[in-house]
């Protein structure tokens, strides 16, 4: 990304921050209407949670059929991605739910869920730190996360079968209750968010290509050589 | 018939350290070819390589019959390995294991075939011992029965002659000699007494 | 031979043929059964009435004494082949689908053993009353073989991990997790509710539907883990 798109990512993200304060309406029905607010940077922080984890798994699919190494860092940066966008979840859902229904974990479905997500990335990292080779370590992490995938994908459709759910069903696309003014902001923070999704995912690349190149400088390194090739398509 | 293995190519890689760069060479059926060079100069690797266990970095390897490419179920077919590092299971006897790899490759075979075979290798008096209580020499000449087991079209030896004494190294000799005359037979080494079993294939620096 | 056939033989030489090791060894089955006897005992004898602990509790805590005795056994298969030696042997002669569904056979057996062993023990010790047993009985061997099914292909990437420690542990609980739940959730239906059946078909189905989602997932992966 270049400077102006990261100044406008700045701008839009600031904007979007400073109407969900003065523009956004307090949200009637609520018990605190004024923390709700904080609900239009939760949800996508809870959506990109789940879409770093799609990432993930599709760079992990794409890697075991090309086995290029950039592929793994990529799915790899996906999942450091996914931890980071889970805490940032985890944190301002904790504080809503304070304020909402007066305890900050209530096993709620989707905070199960979440948590669960942030223990399949931990595992994955975990998995990583135990394998020293490199080909070996993206393969085996690879495998892991298409067999966590569709074991996320069972629990988060199982959990509301077991547990009951605090939190609204089907807001994010078509809700009367809440004003339409919390979709607009909702979704331009998901914009926003996304943009800097993409931006430190890149980041992340390139700090691997660094290190790539810097590996090759000190000795022949064949496996650099690939990634670098990489680099270029 | 026909028999043809190609190395296109091969290097090995792993992490920083290039193991094989650039190897290619053909061989085809029958006779017996020997890859040299000193320890550490990707002898096993290579052979390894052939045989299937490991994926080369670049380049491919290519089993031919009759100008077809063979699938890996039929390359698992046709070959038989024996190395250092690839071990039987020691707590089950001589005629379990030779029993596991024979069943496991699906030949209908009875125990009766089975212990004429290690009578061959003269082990029948102890194909009731688990392999655990076996000197080097015994496990040495029941792994190549196992090798041998579904007759493969391709046999493969990494260092076949270490810790073996000279009744060893004879029968190693006569097995090699066997096998050259209808199938393909590669060995690893760099033992002055097994630089005669073939021609040189591939010559590996340190 | 019959190649699309192969894999079926393939697999039961290597079921047979781990069953064989194992009897003689006892690596898996002694770790297992101990874990889970050592643990039942405790519970026991912490929990048997006249404690007061609810049953919903029991169920739970039956069920965590089963994961956890499956994470003491379960990757053996996998590490003893790469610890011996002989995977490369097995590699050489069995194809990745004919050795990936024989280990599978032997966790699920394992499993099966393990429950057989634990289960009638733990209701005697900490006196439940099943209101269900058929369904108790069904619940139990569909959760055993769905935790089988979980953590097989986890226990082969274990198997090829740098340092082992607790990672399949570690590994094993995400991708074992929604078995997990809804074992429990099936097991409290059997133990205490009316028209247990009832209640508890989703929970079956959901196990059934987990067993035919991870076992073409895991064989879809299995051959990137085995083969080098």
């Amino acid at each position: 990304m270049n400077t102006t798109g990261k100044i406008l990512t700045g701008i839009w993200i600031a904007g979007v921050t400073v109407a969900a304060f003065l523009w956004l309406p307090p949200a009637q029905g609520f018990r605190s209407p004024e923390a709700a607010r904080i609900v239009v940077f939760h949800v996508p922080c809870a959506v990109l949670t789940f879409v770093a984890f799609l990432v993930n798994a599709v760079y992990s699919w794409l890697y075991l059929r090309s086995r290029h190494p950039l592929t793994d860092a990529k799915a790899n940066a996906a999942a450091e991605l996914g931890m980071l966008f889970a805490v940032l979840a985890t944190v301002t859902g904790s504080l809503f739910a304070m304020e909402q229904w007066g305890s900050a974990w209530n096993w709620d479905p989707r905070e199960t869920s979440i948590v669960m997500l942030m223990l399949v990335y931990a595992a994955y990292f975990v998995l990583r730190g135990a394998v020293e080779e490199k080909s070996k370590r993206a393969r085996l992490s690879a495998a892991y996360a298409l067999l966590a995938f569709p074991a996320m994908v069972f629990l988060i459709w199982i959990l509301p079968r077991i547990v009951e759910s605090l939190h609204p069903t089907n807001t994010l696309f078509s809700r009367s209750g809440l004003d339409p003014s919390y979709r607009i902001t909702l979704w331009s923070f998901f914009a926003g968010l996304l943009a800097v999704f993409v931006w430190m995912f890149r980041l992340r690349l390139r700090v691997e290509l660094a290190e790539a190149r810097l590996r090759q400088q000190h000795h022949h390194d064949a496996v650099a050589e690939v990634t670098l090739a990489g680099e270029t398509r | 018939m026909n028999w043809q293995i190609e190395l296109r190519r091969i290097s090995k890689v792993f992490d920083e350290r290039v193991v094989l760069r650039d190897i290619s060479a053909t061989v085809t059926a029958p006779g017996a070819w020997t890859i040299l060079g000193p320890n550490g100069s990707g002898k096993s690797t290579l052979l390894r390589i052939i045989a299937g266990l490991l994926t080369p970095t670049e380049g491919e390897v290519l089993y031919l019959y009759n100008g077809e490419r063979l699938t890996a179920h039929q390359r698992r077919q046709s070959v038989g390995m024996v190395a250092p590092d690839i071990a039987l299971y020691r707590p089950l006897t001589a005629l379990e294991n030779l029993r596991f790899f024979a069943r496991a490759r699906g030949l209908p075979v009875r125990d009766s075939d089975l212990l004429r075979w290690l009578e061959r290798v003269q082990l029948r008096s102890r194909a009731h011992d688990p392999v655990a209580s076996f000197s080097t020499g015994m496990v040495q000449r029941l792994k190549l029965l196992t090798a041998l087991v579904h007759r493969p079209s391709v046999l493969l030896l990494d260092e076949p002659g270490s810790n073996l004494d000279e009744a060893g190294m004879e029968f190693i000799r006569e097995t090699v000699r066997e096998q050259a005359q209808h199938g393909i037979v590669i060995i690893a080494t760099n033992d002055t007494r097994e630089l005669g079993y073939g021609e040189p294939l591939v010559r590996l620096g340190a | 031979m019959n190649r699309s056939s192969g894999w079926v033989h393939e697999a039961f030489a290597v079921f047979a043929k781990d069953w064989l090791l194992e009897l003689r060894t006892r690596v898996a089955l002694g770790a297992v059964v101990l874990f889970a006897v050592t643990s039942v005992v405790a519970s026991g004898f912490a929990l048997a009435p006249p404690s007061g602990v609810p049953a919903e509790v029991k169920t739970a805590l039956l069920w965590v004494v089963v994961f956890f005795a499956a994470v003491a056994g379960l990757s053996r298969v996998f590490v003893v082949e790469e610890e011996t030696r002989t995977a490369d042997s097995l590699r050489l002669a069995v194809s990745p689908t004919g050795v990936f569904v024989g280990k599978l056979l032997f966790n699920a057996v394992l499993m099966w053993g393990l429950c057989l062993v634990t289960v009638p023990l733990y209701l005697l010790l900490l006196e439940v009353p099943v209101r269900s047993a058929s369904l108790f009985v069904t619940v139990v061997v569909l959760g055993s073989t769905a935790l089988a099914c979980a953590t097989t292909a986890v226990g082969a990437i274990v198997a090829k991990a740098t340092t082992r420690g607790a990672l399949f542990g570690v590994l094993s609980f995400p991708v074992a997790l929604p078995p997990l739940l809804v074992a429990i959730h099936g097991t409290k239906a059997a133990w205490l509710s009316g028209g247990a059946w009832r209640v508890a078909t989703g929970d079956l189905q959901v196990l059934v539907g987990f067993i035919l989602v991870i076992v073409p997932a895991s064989l879809l992966v299995f051959e990137h883990i085995w083969s080098e």
